[in-house]
């Protein structure tokens, strides 16, 4: 029994570890190319996400759906970037904080306008709706399982591009050296264009992919905007294998704290206080394991600044 | 202010330096006209509101000022400490609890409910501030944001204080003693002159803590720590001591916000809040001394103003942030600056 606890949660963990890391990965690339702040990334998420479930509506078709929403969604993407965020490169943080703080909260509001404020729903395809039986005794939803699929699939293709392709290598020269990728010749600006339209694309796949799991609403990106943001600090900011195994590190513990830390708590102290104390401490708990990291490891386990 | 502005602004916190004439570049001079002004219409808004018949602004006044003094203690660290904290909410959401938990208890006295959020926010800010101050830049940022998060987390698993639905209280402090006419705190007006009193009073230290020695200090590591530390001064625990303080008066600001309201819940801690005093500081003007109070004025009536014309308000206040990062890249007050020096 507890050893299909731990493969059921295993597979929850890798599923919500490789969606964290779809959205991370649009987000140390930003971060540690351009190096600049963005608390927008999870309202394209959002943006992903609706768009998606009304294609998906209006088409009649996920598939159709999904790969129409990431494209709008992507152009999105590099629209924002075009108009408003390549000037605020060049500015501080804190500008950069207030400038993509502001986008959030029109983004919030133009969903709003356009879908309103109630929760919309996305329904997976039919042929991916039943469980699937994995080992006798042990059957999973064969939607996340496709999820993990997707998550490993855009993983591999990413890691593919960052480390086999012209384009790829002018990424990693630009997080680990802006000044000298320039030098070299790399045109950065249209880079930038890129690689913001891309991660545009992976936060849409992410929020496509969530969308039937959990609710499709306005505020959806907020918080797991927070979460994107310590994979990044826990792998490295800038680095791709670092927010491939934060994300699933963070995953993982997530996962495996909400459910086995209150089954713990309540052998030790008793269901009372474990009813109150579990909950809390599994929330925590990746809070924790950031701070831990960062204690140790100041740059993050990955650090791609050489 | 009134007892400042007799002295010439030069000589108010450097009486052993009479040599130097101007103000330097890290002293912050009270600009006590215009100050004085300001001072005088906030005394006089209870009145005028009542005389207009708009009263409700009295609650929404004390509920900016309450937010001035959080942006003001932010502004403390972040622009003149060069510490950009993003878990400043965390602070306030202590002192709101400490606040609503007295009152849970039923002790209602408002010097103990102010004290207590003053020191168990610091306490706290102790505790981060420790951890937090070892790691720079953008670790520091994330690693003060985790911190706020366990903090409202922890919050909303507290079932004995409400948990996720938040604390109710049954009516606001009291100062333990008679205000005579018929007056007290859980009225709007006396409660906002509560609220002015202590807000001027700490605008007041936090200037002349800036143009003291400490504060001195305090710009200087900001603008270069390894130099500062070079010199020989203790940068760690200068740093640590206006994180504490900093929190601390959140803490304040958090008693007074629970208290306004009557309500503490966890959401005073999210993310999102210590953003928005973010924005707020940097809205006003990261570093300048009325940054926060001019930020949180402006954030709020905005906020008041589109609210009242449109439910879509949110996209107003997105398209005004927006244009002031990009039209005025340091802030409000620095238009002024510029206005002033062509």
């Amino acid at each position: 029994m507890t050893g299909i606890l731990v493969l059921e949660q295993s597979l929850n963990g890798l599923q919500f570890g490789l969606m964290l890391f779809l959205l991370a990965a649009g987000l140390t690339l930003v971060f540690g190319i351009m190096d600049m702040i963005n608390l927008a990334h999870g309202s394209i998420y959002m943006i992903g996400a609706y768009l998606i479930a009304s294609m998906a509506l209006a088409s009649g078709s996920f598939w159709l759906g999904l790969a129409l929403g990431i494209a709008a969604t992507a152009a999105i993407g590099a629209l924002l970037e075009l108009t408003v965020l390549r000037r605020l490169y060049q500015r501080d943080h804190l500008s950069q904080v207030l400038g993509t703080f502001a986008i959030l909260l029109m983004s919030n509001e133009v969903v709003r306008m356009v879908w309103g404020s109630q929760p919309i729903a996305l329904n997976p395809p039919a042929a991916l709706a039943g469980p699937v039986a994995l080992l006798p005794g042990f059957s999973y939803p064969a939607y996340r399982l496709f999820i993990i699929a997707v998550g490993l699939a855009a993983a591999g293709l990413l890691y593919l591009m960052v480390t086999r392709t012209r384009l790829g290598m002018q990424v990693r020269a630009g997080a680990s050296n802006r000044e000298m990728a320039l030098a070299m010749g790399v045109d950065v600006r249209r880079l930038f264009t890129l690689v913001f339209a891309m991660g545009a694309g992976l936060c849409a796949l992410a929020g496509g992919m969530l969308g039937p799991l959990l609710a499709v609403q306005v505020g959806m990106g907020e918080s797991i905007l927070i979460l994107a943001f310590v994979v990044i600090v826990i792998g490295g900011i800038g680095s791709i294998r670092g927010a491939l195994l934060g994300a699933l590190l963070v995953g993982v513990v997530d996962t495996a704290g909400r459910t086995l830390i209150p089954y713990v708590f309540e052998r030790i102290m008793g269901p009372d206080l474990a009813a109150n104390a579990g909950p809390a401490v599994a929330a925590i708990l990746i809070y924790v394991l950031m701070a831990a990291v960062l204690f140790f490891k100041p740059q993050g386990l990955f650090p791609a600044h050489g | 202010m009134a007892e400042i502005d007799s002295k010439p602004i030069e000589t108010v916190d450097v009486p052993k330096a009479p040599m130097r004439l101007q103000p330097g570049l890290l002293d912050h001079p009270l600009h006590w006209r215009p100050g004085l002004g300001l001072l005088i219409a906030l005394v006089l808004l209870p009145e005028l509101a009542q005389a207009w018949g708009q009263g409700f602004y009295v609650g929404v006044a004390s509920r900016i000022l309450i937010f001035a003094l959080a942006a003001t203690s932010l502004n403390l660290i972040l622009g003149f400490g060069g510490m950009v904290s993003f878990g400043h909410a965390a602070f306030v959401g202590v002192g709101a609890y400490a606040a609503g938990i007295l009152m849970q208890h039923g002790l209602p006295s408002a010097w103990l409910a102010l004290l207590l959020a003053f020191v168990v926010a610091g306490a706290f800010a102790l505790l981060i501030g420790a951890i937090s101050l070892r790691t720079r830049g953008v670790y520091f940022i994330m690693i003060t944001l985790a911190f706020a998060q366990m903090l409202y987390y922890l919050m909303v698993s507290l079932k004995t204080y409400g948990g996720d639905d938040g604390l109710s209280l049954d009516r606001r402090f009291d100062l333990g003693f008679d205000l005579g006419f018929g007056l007290d705190l859980s009225q709007d007006a006396p409660f906002y002159y509560l609220v002015l009193a202590l807000a001027v009073g700490v605008f007041l230290a936090v200037q002349r803590l800036l143009n003291s020695r400490f504060g001195h200090a305090l710009q200087a590591i900001r603008d270069n720590e390894t130099r500062m530390a070079a010199i020989g001064f203790p940068v760690y625990r200068f740093k640590l001591m206006a994180f504490v303080l900093a929190g601390a008066l959140a803490g304040l600001a958090g008693a007074l916000l629970a208290h306004q309201g009557g309500f503490v819940s966890p959401s005073m801690m999210q993310w999102s809040e210590s953003g928005m005093l973010m924005v707020m500081v940097i809205l006003g003007g990261v570093g300048h001394l009325y940054g926060g109070l001019v930020g949180a004025v402006v954030f709020l009536v905005l906020e008041e103003f589109l609210s009242s014309i449109t439910i879509h308000w949110q996209f107003g206040l997105g398209a005004v942030l927006l244009a002031v990062v990009l039209l005025a890249p340091n802030g409000l007050l620095s238009l002024r600056l510029k206005w002033k020096a062509p």
